[in-house]
């Protein structure tokens, strides 16, 4: 009897790959019925962008000069409000305490989390990135170096966040505390991903600082979801 | 009935009443070797060592500067440490002092970073400059104020240790990789072109001061740690009997 109990529960409960992929399309769904939400960064960055040529100057040969950096910058920035929210409703609503309590291991399901923040919150702003790296002159055989820089530079910021965000998503007004904290930890990416564009830009050989930006985001994926899961259990136990 | 293989005395430590008299028998010791030492190395240091060739005078401000990012250094370590140990045992003793490092590391890391830039100015003409070491250290205090910050950030004083812990251990795995990629920075742009360590030989009457404040600022930080973590445990405590027995003896006395 009681392992006839026991089979049916193993029968019922689905493998971990089938519930995060469920997490990730709930995410992807949620995110495409709030489509409105996405360019919110979107805009963001747009108007952080057209603000330096005001405050640097109109000339084309400064503005190329810092553009890899601003946007680099920007991207980062424009990131940092939707990653102080990124927990919160879960929490709100409960459903953080059900991935808690999911039978599946918590660091998968918050690395399919973080998957789905990304595809939702920061692949537009790749796309937007070409546009801003236009107004502000970047050299167009250095624009896939720079796509190349945010394609890894992003995921590693989101996961980077992610932990951060988790750490903070019991308190109330944490933008500044997540900043705060998120910043030092970003120092590394932004000085990789504006370093591969700087050298790409003068023309130097750009490959190591990609390289180094994909072995941190390999390490990232690995070590960054155990953290966040660590992270959410700290936010949720009483 | 498991076993355990730590000595005894330090499940005795561990418990909060008895770590608070422990810390409150050591302070005076602790204090006031702080002062002899610093005295007798400040004055060997200032008067007694000589005028460096290259730097003059402006030089002494080492002892000061050098002992404070070691220290500054060494605070995150205990901090990293007692944060692992609260972690992973849940021991709350732990989770306090991991907590009271924080301030205490910062203070020297803000010391180092003054100092540094009032030494820089003599001696390279700017009060800042990104080099790698500077960077690495101006990082550092960010991670300080990072974990104090979330520490203050969340009502529950236990889950705010525990909060604060783990973003100290994501720092320590971080810190080592922030340091290389700053040198990485700086060297592709300008090259070294300053070198705080360029006297690897360094004179025997300079040394001693050095290594006396060294031992200074260690006892400080150990006081000044002891001395907030029974703060720090009255505040987490402040419910239990022991605590009230405290309260209540004071009043009578």
């Amino acid at each position: 009897m009681v392992a006839l109990v026991q089979s049916e529960t193993t029968v019922q409960t689905p493998g971990a790959l089938t519930a995060a992929r469920a997490l990730l399309r709930r995410e992807l769904l949620l995110a495409w019925r709030r489509r409105n939400d996405a360019l919110f960064p979107v805009l963001y960055a747009i108007i952080v962008t057209a603000l330096f040529p005001f405050a640097l100057g109109p000339e084309p040969q400064l503005l190329a000069r810092v553009s890899g950096g601003v946007l680099l910058v920007t991207v980062l920035l424009a990131m940092l409000p939707t990653l102080e929210s990124m927990f919160r409703g879960d929490l709100e609503d409960g459903s953080l305490e059900q991935m808690l309590l999911a039978p599946q291991p918590l660091a998968l399901l918050a690395l399919a989390r973080i998957a789905g923040y990304w595809l939702s919150t920061t692949l537009p702003l790749i796309v937007v990135a070409p546009l801003l790296a236009l107004l502000l002159h970047l050299p167009l055989d250095v624009l896939p170096v720079l796509l190349a820089a945010l394609l890894l530079a992003t995921p590693l910021l989101a996961l980077l966040g992610a932990v951060l965000a988790a750490l903070t998503a019991a308190t109330r007004r944490s933008a500044i505390l997540l900043a705060l904290m998120l910043l030092p930890l970003a120092v590394p990416v932004v000085i990789f991903a504006a370093g591969a564009v700087a050298a790409a830009q003068s023309g130097l050989p750009h490959s190591a600082p990609l390289l180094w930006l994909a072995a941190a985001l390999v390490l990232a994926l690995v070590l960054a979801p155990l953290a966040c899961a660590a992270a959410l259990r700290i936010a949720v136990e009483t | 009935m498991s076993r355990s293989y730590l000595p005894h005395w330090v499940h005795w430590l561990g418990s909060p009443p008895n770590f608070y008299r422990f810390a409150g028998a050591l302070r005076p010791w602790l204090f006031w070797s702080t002062l002899v030492l610093g005295a007798i190395g400040l004055y060997g240091g200032l008067v007694l060592a000589p005028s460096d060739y290259q730097q003059g005078d402006a030089y002494r401000i080492i002892f000061i500067h050098v002992p404070c990012a070691w220290m500054s250094l060494f605070a995150y370590g205990c901090m990293a440490a007692a944060a692992l140990i609260a972690l992973v045992w849940r021991i709350k003793l732990a989770e306090v002092i991991a907590m009271e490092c924080a301030p205490v590391g910062a203070a020297f890391t803000f010391v180092t970073l003054v100092t540094g830039s009032l030494w820089g100015k003599p001696m390279w003409g700017t009060w800042w400059t990104w080099d790698a070491r500077l960077t690495s250290e101006l990082v550092l205090l960010f991670l300080y104020f990072g974990v104090i910050g979330l520490f203050n950030a969340i009502e529950d004083r236990r889950r705010a240790a525990r909060a604060a812990s783990l973003l100290a251990l994501v720092g320590i795995v971080n810190l080592p990789i922030v340091h290389y990629s700053v040198v990485w920075w700086n060297t592709l742009h300008q090259g070294s072109t300053v070198n705080l360590f360029g006297q690897s030989h360094i004179s025997a009457d300079m040394l001693w001061p050095l290594l006396l404040m060294a031992l200074a600022t260690h006892l400080y930080f150990f006081a000044s740690v002891l001395n907030r973590a029974r703060v720090g445990l009255l505040a987490v405590e402040g419910g239990k009997d022991w605590a009230r027995g405290l309260v209540a003896e004071s009043a009578n006395a």
